[in-house]
């Protein structure tokens, strides 16, 4: 029981905490917008603990954190196998290719009005279907290895990113319009100093969207069928034998990835929109 | 209805773009059976048909070319056939009344809606009690917003298997309830966000306005917050119910359930039909786009009952 207690002392403690920075004077500063979090979270990974221990759960069901901390150590080689095949090999190849495909299709679209009219509601609705389910036909097609999860990610990620660079590239008004025809620019010009960097804020936003998708693609798509590596396969085959920590480790890892690769995907956006609204102050 | 030619005309090119791509996928099954079937074929045997590109055994076997849009297990089928199977294991059944029998899209379209509707009012509850919690509470706000960001960028499929097995040894009954956790954890989020914008909608004016009418705090919120947030609220309705579908459909994809569409592309994954797993994914596409119509056109009736229609 002292677990148990440790646990939930540790977390009002850490709420009483929270509590107080929040309404401190320095509410305002980095260091506490960042610690605050930080310290939520772990407080959730001590409770966590502190009911896995003070109740014995057994660790086929769920494992402490301490416990799946080790199997991650232990077996980093392992899992960095399964990163690159999944992420490196799988996920960026497609994202890469769906999302240039996104973007090009786009640009060639914007020249006609009847296509964009036609295209975007349809282009919407794909965006809201559950695209995953394509991924059986689409390990057929392509064989188990990487290159038929890189298809379905290509697949996931077209449309979201398609329909937001066409809405981006009908952002600007009129007036910005007609100031570059008096600068007698042309078609191209008027693209790449205008319309382009406007639809900068869309076409991130279709990117990010498209970031977690990339990832959820490529592990489904190795619950289907993939050579003895990878995020996906380890995860269904450890849920088969038995190894909840391996797969919390994967799980772990999965979270890590696919918050790195959404903030390196924002980090690019504050560099490229620094002028938009959302972005100051 | 100014969009209902472009729109037609788009789909069109799409079915006949889809119509041609049937030749060149189909091409090397076809010319297998037909080959078993005794037919004349160059070059014969599948090895070396294999080091020849689609193309030049299309134009090696012209007449072959129409037996790739009557194949029974086509590697890519025809619209038409997806929607033969369609009506074949919907409309069909139901009018001979056997619209519940297992064989049946309908039956297994009524399971994913069922875990997709549960997920969706779980969904949609925490999302709109955590955001006014982060409306009211700045400590809620600084320690949960960033959190529900992050598990968003978390790739919930990693977790739907462990969830299943989580709530199958915890003694849960039947699958509607880890598919239902896995869709509201998908949904959660953009009905949060939405709430959140709209709760924090109305002026400083408004806020102080109510002031000097010396309302409460609730009364603040009854008559100025919660009716200002609806149009937010409704555009994320319709995003989640979307993203809830998706998640039931995932709880089904990897776990060996058998029930609910998910469970048909799977099953049909394993059998090698694939015009079942085509009709159950024009089947999920119908209910998606059902749904957010749906929610649609309440979003217009409750709009313009409250006066604010656009």
């Amino acid at each position: 029981m002292s677990w148990l207690m440790f646990a939930l002392a540790f977390w009002i403690g850490a709420w009483g905490l929270n509590a107080w920075l929040a309404r401190s004077p320095w509410s305002g500063t980095r260091a506490v917008r960042i610690l605050v979090p930080v310290l939520f979270g772990v407080t959730l990974i001590v409770l966590w603990e502190g009911i896995v221990r003070a109740l014995e759960v057994s660790p086929v069901i769920l494992p402490a954190p301490s416990v799946v901390a080790q199997t991650f150590a232990n077996s980093t080689g392992l899992l960095w196998e399964d990163v690159r095949q999944t992420v490196f090999k799988g996920a960026l190849t497609g994202f890469g290719i769906g999302a240039s495909a996104a973007f090009l299709t786009a640009i060639a679209i914007d020249r006609s009005a009847f296509l964009t009219r036609g295209l975007l509601p349809i282009g919407n609705f794909v965006a809201a279907l559950p695209i995953v389910g394509i991924a059986p036909i689409l390990v057929s097609w392509f064989g188990f290895d990487w290159q038929s999860k890189a298809a379905v990610v290509v697949v996931m990620v077209f449309f979201p990113i398609l329909v937001n660079t066409v809405q981006g590239l009908r952002e600007t008004d009129a007036m910005q319009r007609d100031l570059m025809r008096t600068y007698a620019a042309g078609y191209l010009q008027t693209l790449v100093k205008l319309r382009l960097p406007a639809a900068m804020p869309f076409v991130f936003n279709g990117l990010k969207i498209a970031t977690t998708l990339a990832l959820i693609g490529a592990i489904v798509a190795e619950y289907f069928g993939s050579p003895t590596r990878g995020m996906g396969f380890r995860i269904s085959t450890g849920v088969g034998s038995l190894s909840i920590d391996l797969v919390w480790a994967e799980i772990a890892v999965a979270a890590l990835v696919g918050t790195t690769f959404y903030g390196i995907v924002a980090w690019i956006e504050k560099r490229v929109t620094f002028w938009h609204p959302s972005q100051r102050g | 209805m100014r969009n209902l030619l472009p729109v037609l005309t788009v789909l069109a090119a799409i079915i006949a773009l889809w119509y041609v791509a049937v030749a060149p996928m189909n091409i090397r099954v076809a010319l297998d059976q037909a080959e078993r079937a005794g037919a004349a074929v160059t070059p014969e045997g599948a090895l070396p048909r294999r080091a020849l590109s689609v193309w030049r055994l299309m134009l090696a076997n012209p007449d072959q070319i129409g037996a790739g849009y009557r194949l029974e297990r086509p590697r890519l089928p025809t619209p038409e056939q997806v929607g033969r199977e369609l009506w074949k294991t919907t409309g069909e059944m139901a009018l001979r009344g056997r619209a519940m029998s297992k064989r049946s899209l309908i039956y297994h379209g009524w399971i994913t809606l069922q875990s997709t509707l549960w997920g969706f009012l779980l969904g949609t509850s925490l999302g709109i009690l955590g955001a006014v919690a982060i409306v009211y509470s700045r400590v809620v706000d600084m320690s949960l917003m960033p959190w529900a960001i992050i598990s968003q960028t978390i790739p919930i499929v990693a977790l739907a298997p462990m969830i299943i097995v989580l709530s199958a040894q915890l003694g849960i009954e039947g699958r509607v309830v880890p598919k239902a956790i896995i869709s509201a954890y998908l949904c959660y989020f953009p009905v949060l966000v939405g709430m959140v914008k709209g709760l924090r909608a109305p002026a400083m004016s408004q806020l102080d306005l109510l002031q000097t009418y010396n309302a409460s705090g609730l009364q603040a919120f009854v008559k100025l917050r919660l009716p200002s947030s609806v149009p937010y609220l409704f555009t994320s309705l319709k995003v989640g119910i979307a993203a809830a579908l998706v998640g039931t459909i995932v709880g089904e994809l990897p776990t060996g359930a058998i029930s609910g569409l998910g469970a048909r592309i799977l099953i049909g994954d394993q059998f090698g039909t694939p015009l079942a797993i085509w009709a159950a994914l024009f089947a999920a596409a119908i209910l998606a786009g059902a749904l957010v119509t749906l929610l649609d056109m309440l979003q217009r009736v409750t709009l313009r009952r409250m006066g604010m229609a656009a």
